[in-house]
């Protein structure tokens, strides 16, 4: 059975370092395995955060060879045996120990989106959507918030604009939410002002990283974008005087 | 919000701890663009070679001033003739029209901002440059990709002619190798141009409720198709733009012969 060579971080926000331990793997093995197993037998106080070990929860998030994924959904024989795998936390965010960060940032930005506004119902008090019309937005509900295009993002991670950046994760929240078919809100302003959209310079790192290969950057941003272009667009003014359309800002 | 910002992040000093070779494709793509840039700048300033009945090259397309080679439109406006630099060539009267396109084009502006801008260079790889992205000028402009598309639209039915017109030969209808050569690459051009993010929204893209816009939803299912094929068309027409040029040029220099097939 294949041996690796994990070099793993441990430490807190004052001092840390990576430390190396020899793991035996057996077939089908990922990475959260590995990191159990030198939890079991090799540092019982290695702290990790997980939850489902199906890629569905979000919570195993790490920087396995400097990429941002999940350690669940790693599998060791994807790793070339020879030389040591790194096992870091997500950098962008703060350390509470070993491999566990503090994530609440992207709960504080959460809160900050404006939730749905209905329309008025059907005259028979129903609300009725169309497949078609939520398609679109069925892949923005995929996100299992696993933060990792948070993480990666430069704008987050090597700007540290925290404050006027809400992320990738929430630029499809806010997209979800403005091409819903039932909702009379208008976000383009609040993308703009509010979330900093115009700071993505679309270099698309976050639909790299995103476990749930949600088109982060194609069918969420960068429509976002071209919705806030449309408010500066004679043409679409023209068309929109004429067929009255979209809703007031919210 | 303020305890989530005064944060203490895990102190490692690696600027990234990658170890696959994550330089390869930036590098790639500055041979590839710089490349190009050199060529049709090279290309644009010959002012010769650039028709041989009945092929037009694309850079010289549409050709609207006296001197050319070709009239587009059948008439010309004065030729710019400049001290030093003698008559300008009509590449760079028209040049700067697919230039804008591209350069706003939101997939060219991913691959420039990682391999000329190194903003950032690869992903989780530090960049610790000043940042504002494209919120200041003249990056803000950028957001204006939708106009060069208008534009494009145009150039698209300015070679779709030229196409139809490198049927034509001095003895009447034929098919050559160059005539081959120009449909292929304005094909790439319309797949490139249609496959535009800024054309998937103006054409559907910005509707809420597809089921009570049933036209646009279809044109809309139809470009996401085209659209997740972008990167492609950008390379793959940027290759037979600059191909096409050469190959005409090559003809007119008498450097090859032009097969006919008909
Ligand atoms: S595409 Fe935009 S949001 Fe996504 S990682 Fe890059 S800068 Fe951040
Ligand atoms: S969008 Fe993808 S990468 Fe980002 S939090 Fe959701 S699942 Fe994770
Ligand atoms: S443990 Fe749930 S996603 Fe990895
Ligand atoms: S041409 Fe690339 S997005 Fe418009």
């Amino acid at each position: 059975m294949p041996t690796y060579t994990m070099r793993v971080f441990r430490g807190d926000a004052r001092r840390g370092d990576f430390r190396e331990y020899h793991v035996e793997t057996a077939e089908g093995m990922v990475v959260l395995d590995v990191i159990h197993r030198i939890q079991a037998t090799q540092a019982h106080d290695l702290a990790c955060r997980w939850n489902c070990k199906a890629g569905k929860c979000g919570s195993c998030s790490a920087e396995i060879n400097g990429k941002p994924r999940l350690m669940c959904m790693t599998r060791m024989d994807t790793l070339a045996e020879g030389a040591p795998i790194t096992v870091a936390p997500i950098r962008t965010f703060p350390l509470i120990r070993d491999l566990v960060t503090d994530v609440s940032y992207n709960y504080e930005k959460a809160k900050t989106v404006p939730p749905l506004r209905l329309k008025p119902p059907d005259p028979d008090g129903r609300y009725r959507m169309m497949q078609e019309d939520i398609d679109r937005i069925q892949e923005f509900h995929k996100c299992i918030e696993c933060f990792l295009c948070q993480d990666v993002c430069h704008v987050i991670r090597d700007h540290d604009l925290k404050r006027q950046f809400a992320g990738p994760r929430f630029f499809i929240k806010i997209a979800a939410l403005d091409m819903h078919p039932l909702d009379t809100r208008n976000r383009t302003e609040f993308a703009a002002r509010e979330a900093g959209i115009g700071l993505c310079n679309i270099t698309t790192c976050c639909t790299e990283v995103c476990p749930e290969g949600i088109h982060i950057t194609d069918n969420g941003i960068i429509p976002m974008k071209e919705r806030r272009a449309d408010d500066y667009d004679p043409i679409v003014w023209l068309l929109r005087k004429f067929r009255g359309q979209r809703p007031e800002p919210a | 919000m303020s305890r989530v910002l005064s944060e203490r992040r895990p102190p490692i000093a690696a600027a990234h701890l990658r170890t696959d070779a994550w330089w390869a494709l930036p590098l790639a793509v500055v041979v590839v663009l710089s490349a190009f840039i050199v060529y049709s700048t090279w290309a644009a300033l010959q002012n010769a070679h650039y028709f041989v009945p009945p092929y037009l090259s694309p850079f010289y397309s549409p050709c609207i001033t006296e001197s050319c080679l070709h009239l587009s439109f059948g008439v010309g406006l004065a030729d710019f003739t400049f001290p030093v630099v003698g008559v300008l060539s009509p590449a760079f009267l028209i040049l700067w029209g697919p230039g804008l396109f591209r350069l706003t084009c939101y997939y060219y502006r991913k691959a420039y901002y990682r391999s000329f801008w190194l903003a950032p260079v690869a992903c989780a790889v530090r960049d610790v440059k000043s940042y504002t992205g494209e919120t200041r000028f003249p990056l803000f402009l950028q957001n204006f990709h939708r106009y060069t598309w208008y534009l494009a639209v145009f150039f698209v039915v300015m070679l779709t002619w030229d196409a139809i017109l490198a049927f034509r030969f001095p003895d009447g209808f034929g098919i050559g190798v160059g005539t081959l050569v120009m449909w292929v690459n304005v094909t790439l051009l319309a797949g490139y141009t249609f496959s535009c993010h800024s054309c998937r929204h103006v054409c559907g893209g910005h509707v809420d409720v597809f089921s009570e816009a049933e036209t646009r939803y279809k044109v809309w299912r139809f470009l996401t198709r085209l659209n997740e094929r972008h990167p492609m068309y950008a390379w793959l027409s940027l290759f037979s733009v600059g191909l096409t040029d050469l190959y005409i040029r090559l003809v007119s220099m008498g450097v090859i012969r032009d097969l006919r097939i008909l």
